[in-house]
């Protein structure tokens, strides 16, 4: 993709709001439509942007592989230790009430912190299964379509 | 009128996706539908909905089916049968669930059994037991924590399937690459 120039620029204006978008969308969740799911995809969409604008290589230089594939794994457990966080304090699995002094308090920060490990986790199986694909595929010129 | 308008496009959208046989326009056709899809949901006021269906229908999926066109073919084969019998399948399985619509309550009708069952509880109480404006997110993330979890599990279970399917040769390849220009 070298040689547009119009992609290359137009790709780089859009990635900051992208991400920024989507870190809006993860944590106004609460208030208007979005969460954990959505924001993950977007957030996944701007690397899975940048991978297709500017190769495969300096996108998994910008987030290494590791890093994504230890991610996948910390967003589900974030999710299952709030779960845990309730039943030491006291109460149910994922009772998010008894994590904070009042209810409204815990269900509060216990949403905010399971939304963020599903955003974790969905963002980082996107990237991931993207990079499978797309390290598999032969180098093809544009002409091919 | 912007249903039947919508509506239309999506029927147009799948005849068009159904005769295509360049893969690429199909695959971009599919996004559209997804769309398509998304504005509808909208109109229906679950807009949560269309969020991850525009996010992840026309966003990512098109993306990972154009992967996996580069690593097939571009064109689909011309199937060598008159599909007649499909056809008469899909009709009937059609006209089956056209016929079941029938029985089903009316859009929106508040004695419809899913709205007499835990829903009145969700709206009520939703705002003093979980105190999140979105009751949408009070449902996903408290009520329903139970299948969130199970839904988070099942999208890291499909990350490491596609890992173990597809992962690990690019960094084999890259090896094969340099081995061969060091040969």
């Amino acid at each position: 993709m070298n040689q547009h120039l119009v992609l290359r620029v137009v790709a780089k204006m859009l990635l900051p709001p992208i991400l920024l978008f989507a870190l809006y969308v993860q944590f106004h969740g609460d208030f208007g439509p979005g969460g954990g799911f959505q924001a993950g995809v977007i957030f996944a969409a701007a690397f899975i942007l940048y991978a297709l604008v500017f190769g495969l290589e300096t996108a998994r230089r910008v987030v290494p592989e590791g890093v994504v594939r230890a991610a996948m794994a910390v967003g589900l457990l974030i999710f299952a230790g709030v779960g845990f966080a309730g039943l030491l304090l006291g109460g149910n699995y994922l009772n998010y009430s008894v994590l904070a002094e009042n209810q409204k308090a815990g269900q509060h920060l216990g949403i905010t912190l399971i939304e963020f490990g599903v955003g974790t986790t969905v963002a980082a199986v996107m990237i991931t299964i993207f990079f499978a694909f797309a390290g598999r595929s032969a180098r093809m010129s544009d002409e091919d379509w | 009128m912007i249903n039947i308008v919508l509506l239309t496009f999506l029927a147009l959208t799948a005849l068009a996706i159904v005769r295509l046989r360049h893969l690429f326009a199909v695959v971009m056709l599919t996004g559209v539908y997804s769309l398509l899809s998304a504005g509808l949901f909208v109109l229906l006021d679950a807009v949560d909905v269309a969020f991850t269906e525009a996010a992840v229908g026309a966003g990512i999926s098109t993306v990972l089916m154009l992967g996996t066109l580069a690593l097939t073919s571009r064109r689909e084969k011309v199937p060598g049968r008159t599909p007649l019998l499909p056809l008469i399948v899909v009709m009937i399985t059609g006209a089956a669930l056209l016929y079941g619509t029938l029985d089903m309550p009316r859009f929106g009708d508040p004695d419809a059994p899913i709205h007499r069952h835990v829903a009145p509880r969700y709206i009520q109480k939703s705002g003093t037991e979980v105190g999140v404006p979105n009751i949408v997110t009070s449902v996903l993330a408290s009520y329903r924590g139970f299948d969130t979890l199970g839904e988070v599990t099942v999208i890291f279970t499909a990350g490491i399937g596609i890992l173990l399917l597809l992962g690990g040769t690019g960094g084999r390849r890259r090896k094969d690459e340099e081995t061969e220009e060091e040969g």
